[in-house]
């Protein structure tokens, strides 16, 4: 397969990208998102995720439960910092 | 700060059943999806649902949603839209992000059912404009109305790439093929007869090489493969398509059961990582339950009684019915899930939900 596949469009982070950071000893998905940036950009992850995990288990000779996916964290999904700063504070009636 | 006794995230089959089996029983609840409309997939469903009359078998996910939304805003559930639970805090606490502003929900017992998000396959061409997930395609042509192409490539024979194939069919779109990597169709037989005697032809052991094109795509290159997935040379064939639809799996939407700290387990038949849960739907956290395909992927049938257990557990926790009452409706509803995970598919995935039942008890 061809080295300039994409694997995380939104970081534009390559498939020889990924591979090269295993060959480096990389064994986690954490690992190799910050090294390459996959899985940084405004999905989190969600779509490159599972690509990563599949390279990893086939690069690295490792089995799908020794792959763990990246560390979820708030926000899960892409939002706007001035949303986050704007807290309302209700109270209930 | 906003309270609740019963959170609910995600208004899909699971998330409105639980909500609906929670308010019933006398719970404050609070349901919440990101969409502007609830429902989840069932408006997608046009298709009838199989099962046993008590499941509900022979109507439309379409009228099944009509009827929960009803009786939800009947029992009192507090329905949220356009509102992301964006975190998950410590004491059961949620972030919110509504519109212009965020704000914090507390809470006594959370429900999760966010659902699942559809794999992808990385291919050369595979990020050209029209190649897109098979769940997509569905929400395009029976929510939106819009036709996502003209000729369209399907990639996986499971019930999503079956069932959606004759729902473009029927849209007035052309399915050149569908094509399968393993040597078998993984979707119903009836399904299956139902595409192939529309003319569709369904290539096993086939997978696509590439999709190509200036703009967007114009052909897809599929190709034979062996038992090991290796393409065999000269086997190779180009389709003329403008749409290339991937129905290779999905994957349960678990980030804020990994955010709370939920154990997991790996399960290749329900479709990778699950967070382990009780015969009750309780996580390995107290008071935070699970329900639908973010417990394991199945169906909306198996979705919506595994809300209904959820529903009734976090009720019955926080004293809503007796321990009596509660145990004999929930007994009553896994009694269903049981006769749902029945025959040469649900075996499979009744085997792996004992398991993480089993996992959860030994946790």
């Amino acid at each position: 397969m061809e080295d300039d596949l994409l694997i995380c469009r939104c970081e534009e982070v390559t498939r020889s990208e990924v591979e090269e950071a295993i060959r480096m000893g990389l064994r986690t998905v954490n690992e190799i998102k910050r090294f390459t940036r996959a899985g940084f950009g405004l999905c989190q992850g969600k779509t490159c995720g599972r690509l990563i995990c599949d390279i990893l288990i086939r690069e690295a000779d490792m089995a799908p439960s020794e792959v763990l996916p990246g560390t979820s964290r708030p926000p899960v999904r892409p939002i706007p910092t001035r949303v986050l700063a704007n807290r309302v504070s209700k109270e209930d009636e | 700060m906003q309270k609740t006794e019963i959170a609910v995230i995600g208004a899909g089959p699971a998330g409105l059943a639980a909500a609906i089996e929670a308010a019933r029983a006398g719970a404050q609840v609070t349901l919440i999806d990101e969409n502007e409309r609830p429902g989840g997939q069932l408006f997608k469903q046009i298709h009838k649902f199989f099962g046993s009359k008590e499941h509900r078998a022979g109507t439309r996910g379409v009228e099944i949603g009509v009827d929960l939304l009803e009786e939800a805003k009947r029992v009192g559930v507090i329905t949220r839209l356009n509102t992301v639970v964006y975190g998950l805090y410590h004491d059961k606490c949620l972030g919110l992000a509504c519109g212009d502003h965020s704000e914090d929900l507390q809470t006594q017992a959370i429900i999760l059912a966010t659902g699942a998000s559809e794999n992808v396959l990385a291919f050369p061409g595979w990020t050209l404009p029209g190649v897109m997930g098979a769940g997509a395609a569905q929400t395009l042509i029976n929510i939106h109305r819009v036709l996502p192409g003209r000729r369209i490539l399907m990639v996986g024979a499971g019930n999503v790439g079956l069932i959606v194939t004759y729902q473009l069919l029927q849209a007035g779109a052309e399915v050149v093929a569908i094509i399968e990597g393993l040597p078998v169709i993984g979707g119903y037989g009836v399904h299956a007869s139902k595409v192939r005697r529309a003319g569709v032809p369904i290539l096993t052991s086939h997978t696509i090489v590439s999709a190509e094109g200036g703009e967007s795509v114009e052909r897809a290159v599929i190709a034979q493969v062996d038992n090991r997935w290796q393409v065999l040379c000269g086997t190779e064939q180009t389709l003329e398509v403008d749409t290339v639809c991937l129905a290779v799996g999905l994957s349960p939407l678990a980030e804020l059961a990994w955010m709370a700290g939920c154990r997991f387990s790996h399960v290749p038949t329900l479709g990778g990582w699950v967070p382990l849960h009780d015969q009750d739907m309780q996580t390995s956290v107290p008071g935070i339950y699970i329900a639908g395909d973010v417990a394991g992927i199945e169906e909306a049938s198996t979705a919506m009684e595994e809300g209904r257990l959820a529903g009734l557990a976090a009720a019955g926790t926080l004293c809503h019915l007796s321990p009596e009452v509660g145990e004999i409706k929930k007994s009553e509803v896994r009694d269903r899930l049981a006769a749902l995970r029945w025959g040469g598919f649900g075996e499979g995935r009744a085997v792996a939900k004992r398991q993480i039942i089993e996992a959860r008890c030994e946790a």
